[in-house]
């Protein structure tokens, strides 16, 4: 296919990801979104979910939990604070991180931190959907 | 002239440090490869970081977001980056030095130390240390930053803080490395290349809308710095100490050199005297 852009995803410790790519579908606080060629310039912010990655070869998906993305038309660059591939997912963990999250949501006391215990959820939600 | 014993156990005593100055660099060579290893991988990531924050910056242009102006308070947060374990030639002193000669008061200064050397020192010359790090600096962790990131970020808003600095040892390469202080809140503008920017960027929009957004990325910016600082002081932690232990090593060797030289001309005198006495006594006998 010729309508390929350059993906780029990169973490603090690594380059995750660097190959060509004709659709990468995300999560960003606006809502989920794809991205082709030839998208306005945009930068957005991520909120955690699952990474889609469509390439010649096929689909590729990653757990995306933090960062920014920046879109130009003919190259996207992930910057990720946290990104993983599902053999990197630790089912049982992810698990018991929902279930500690949703416990903290329910009991909710004046002192829990709101905000952080459902970003958790959403991050166990996105890893456990991933493995399935 | 010191007598042969005297030698011999100066030059013993001498060696056995030499076998653990020679050990130490072994040991921080590797961990040097290791820490490098790690920093460059991180680059790339800042790099781009950086990149994105200043083009937004340059587009939101004089926006009075709370993180580009200072807070009210005088109090200044500096997050200070030593090692834990000295030996390390200048690398400690060298941060610390920039800190207490630097423009910045001691009064107004609250120190967030990373690693224990600094904490130490500042500590003694009468600094407030607010919070301490220091295990953080063994193998640094993205996470970590993260932490740091939010507790003094949390003092910025509540006000108590009005600056926050971020002072730390600059890897370059293996053999130089440069203390450095960076200014990290409120954000500053860099002048550099705004046409070039222009071309590119000037399309560049955000969802959500600049307020937002910014609120969002600067932690994470501020949060790539402190990481970025941590890794490349732990490589220069370890380039510091592998010269110093280097230079040690051929020190010692020097001295025992010389030593081995003054045993020797010990022994030989000693010998010769031994033979004198011997000869004068059989010449008195006869």
């Amino acid at each position: 296919m010729a309508d390929n852009f350059l993906l780029k995803i990169i973490t603090p410790d690594r380059v995750f990801f660097e190959e060509e790519a004709s659709m990468v579908e995300f999560n960003t606080t606006e809502g989920e979104i794809g991205v082709y060629k030839n998208h306005v310039p945009m930068t957005v912010i991520i909120k955690p979910g699952i990474l889609t990655i469509t390439q010649d070869g096929g689909v590729r998906e990653a757990a995306l939990h933090a960062g920014f993305v920046e879109i130009l038309q003919d190259k996207v660059t992930i910057l990720a604070e946290i990104i993983e591939w599902p053999e990197e997912i630790d089912a049982e963990r992810a698990e018991a991180a929902r279930a500690r999250a949703e416990e903290r949501l329910k009991s909710r006391t004046p002192e829990t931190d709101v905000a952080r215990a459902e970003t958790a959820l959403q991050r166990a939600i996105a890893r456990i959907q991933l493995l399935k | 002239m010191a007598s042969m014993r005297d030698i011999k156990r100066r030059k013993g005593s001498i060696q056995s440090t030499q076998q653990i100055t020679k050990a130490m660099k072994l040991v921080s060579t590797v961990k040097l490869q290791r820490a490098k290893g790690r920093a460059e991988k991180s680059k790339s990531y800042f790099e781009c970081m950086y990149e994105t924050v200043t083009s937004m910056l340059a587009k939101t242009g004089n926006l009075n977001h709370r993180y580009l102006k200072s807070g009210s308070s005088p109090k200044k947060a500096l997050i200070l980056i030593t090692s834990n374990r000295g030996l390390a030639g200048g690398y400690n002193s060298n941060v610390i030095k920039l800190v207490t000669q630097g423009e910045l008061k001691k009064e107004e200064l609250s120190i967030y130390a990373i690693g224990g050397k600094g904490r130490d020192t500042l500590r003694r010359y009468g600094y407030e240390i607010r919070a301490d790090y220091s295990e953080f600096i063994e193998e640094p962790l993205y996470i970590d930053a993260m932490n740091i990131c939010k507790d003094v970020l949390a003092a910025f808003e509540s006000g108590e803080i009005g600056e926050i600095y971020l002072a730390y040892t600059s890897f370059r390469n293996t053999v130089s490395h440069d203390p450095k202080l960076l200014k990290l809140l409120p954000v500053e503008l860099s002048e550099e290349k705004p046409e070039e920017e222009k071309t590119s960027q000037a399309l560049m929009s955000f969802e959500p809308e600049d307020d937002q957004a910014l609120d969002m990325i600067i932690p994470k910016y501020i949060t790539s710095l402190i990481f970025g600082a941590m890794v490349e002081s732990a490589a220069s932690e370890n380039g510091a100490r592998m010269q110093a232990m280097d230079s040690a090593t051929s020190n010692a060797e020097e001295m025992i050199e010389d030593l081995t030289l003054m045993y020797n001309r010990a022994r030989q005198g000693s010998i010769t005297q031994e033979l004198t006495e011997i000869i004068a006594g059989a010449n008195a006998i006869s």
